[in-house]
């Protein structure tokens, strides 16, 4: 594994950025002198210049952002885990984070009703599903 | 004649550019060029697309695989408190191997196939307590659960490295397509891995424990012995009936030897079990409901193999009747935190299990129930 810990996968490579950054700044160029040409009479120049500049700030636009999104895809989502405790005896229950230690079935602090002990009964994720598939149930 | 002219005639205007303006000239160059191009080199385009798909993914193993050896040294030295750097340890680690039997000759091919397991089991726990002097017991077995899932990460991009730099270097469009075509579903298991890396590291219950889980339920708050191996059991009553519940020892990583456990309970009443119940998680098929419960017959039980044979043979010798209740669940919930849907189940697998033993014995009988599974985050 002689391979650096640090991954480069989730960083953008510069030489990407600079481009994207070059395409932007002459897009806007082409913008701006769309402007003058239209100003000084030139419509149709101006109208290349225009159809140019906004196909540049939209590409380079689209380009930044889905290499974001690459960036963003690549993280490894930690969950949310619940904790549920329980008293056996009083039926008190709360709901908290995970928290390293937790078991199912480990006692843990006392009850804040009746002092008993109290039990974990539940460690789980809870996902949000997304929109359902149109099944063949 | 009148055929010849025509072909002629076809092909003249086949060739002729269309139209006369230069515009028209160029769009028809350009189309032939396309079309001659893509013709001979068709299939070299769609290796390429392929192979940036492939090496796309291999970008995102790359990161989890370097990810999850992040995670496993850095839960040794939370956990474990080395004096040295346990890096290079680590490295070595993940590179391990295991050579299974040979099995030309498969007459007890199950019993060497077990030595080498246990070699192999006791030659990770020595590594772990190596790495990490300062953990307990339980956390050896998650450090140690936790090292394999960083394990398998190297191992599946190691693989797909190989294929993809085969493919680059052969230029086979069988050997791209062939690992093309199966990477959803390997980058489904990485991420899968991935997951489990992060639960085995906090000691979270992962949904392949939903076995363990049910088997926990329904021996709480009874005595409980350990059983060999890396097992605990507790005499329940159910329904009139003696259940011997067994599950392998928690909270740690473990999934214990089942099929010894079996054993040991029917050795011990010498046969007079009247059914065996086992639980496990399963894997579902798509569209089928996460944390749905569903009974058959046979060992349910997973893994190489040994600990099934091992039960059969048990229940071949007193022709013990055997059955199963399934919980559902897909590869990534399998070794991921387990999901509320799989918590829940258990409870439904506990009434399934009560259902059975009142259908298929008799009160006063014996019947032993097994959790198979992961007990990691769960006691007893």
């Amino acid at each position: 594994m002689g391979e650096t810990p640090s991954s480069t996968t989730t960083r953008t490579s510069s030489f990407v950025l600079m481009i994207i950054f070059i395409t932007l700044a002459l897009s806007l160029t082409a913008l701006i002198l769309a402007t003058t040409a239209f100003s000084g009479g030139q419509e149709v120049t101006a109208g290349y210049l225009l159809l140019l500049g906004f196909l540049g700030v939209a590409a380079s636009t689209y380009v930044l952002f889905q290499a974001r999104r690459r960036i963003l895809r690549l993280r490894i989502a930690a969950p949310s885990i619940t904790t549920t405790i329980e008293c056996k005896k009083c039926g008190f229950k709360s709901v908290r984070d995970f928290q390293r230690g937790d078991y199912v079935f480990k006692e843990v602090e006392p009850c804040q009703k009746c002092s008993d002990k109290m039990l974990i009964t539940a460690i789980y994720r809870e996902v949000k599903e997304k929109e359902k598939e149109r099944s063949f149930s | 004649m009148n055929m010849l002219t025509a072909m002629t005639a076809l092909q003249n205007k086949l060739l002729q550019f269309p139209g006369g303006d230069i515009f028209s000239q160029i769009l028809t160059i350009v189309f032939y060029a396309f079309f001659f191009v893509f013709l001979f080199y068709g299939q070299r385009f769609q290796m390429q697309i392929m192979l940036r798909e492939v090496e796309s993914s291999l970008h995102k193993l790359r990161y989890i695989k370097d990810e999850g050896r992040k995670i496993a040294i850095e839960t040794i030295k939370e956990i474990g408190k080395p004096q040295t750097d346990p890096t290079a340890r680590v490295d070595r680690f993940l590179e391990y191997f295991t050579i299974t039997p040979q099995s030309l000759d498969p007459a007890g091919v199950v019993w060497k196939l077990e030595h080498i397991l246990d070699v192999r089991d006791v030659r990770f726990k020595d590594e772990v307590k190596l790495m990490a002097p300062s953990a307990d017991e339980t956390q050896t077995y998650n450090l140690e659960n936790t090292l394999e899932a960083a394990m398998a990460l190297n191992y599946i991009y190691k693989v797909i490295r190989h294929f993809y730099l085969l493919g680059k270097k052969t230029l086979s469009l069988y050997i791209i397509m062939q690992i093309q075509m199966t990477l959803p579903l390997i980058m489904r298991e990485a991420e899968a891995y991935a997951n489990a890396l992060k639960a085995f590291a906090h000691g979270q219950p992962i949904g392949d424990g939903g076995g363990a889980l049910v088997a926990a339920k329904l021996m709480h708050g009874y005595e409980t012995r350990k059983i060999p191996k890396d097992n605990v059991g507790a005499t329940v009553p159910i329904e009139g009936r003696t259940a011997y519940v067994i599950k392998a020892e928690g909270p740690g990583g473990n999934v214990g030897k089942p099929g010894d456990a079996i054993k040991t309970i029917i050795e011990e009443n010498e046969g007079k079990i009247a059914t065996i119940v086992m639980v496990d998680a399963a894997l579902k098929l798509e569209g089928e409901e996460v944390g749905e419960v569903a009974e058959g017959v046979g060992a349910a039980i997973g893994g190489p193999g040994v600990d099934q044979f091992k039960i059969e043979e048990s229940i071949l010798k007193y022709r013990i009747p055997i059955n199963a209740v399934i919980i559902k669940e897909d590869i990534g919930d399998a070794v991921s935190p387990m999901r509320k849907e799989i918590f829940d189940a258990a409870d439904k697998a506990v009434e399934r299990i009560k259902q059975v033993i009142l259908e298929r014995t008799k009160e006063g009988d014996k019947v032993i129930i097994v959790g198979v599974g992961n007990s990691i985050g769960i006691g007893q």
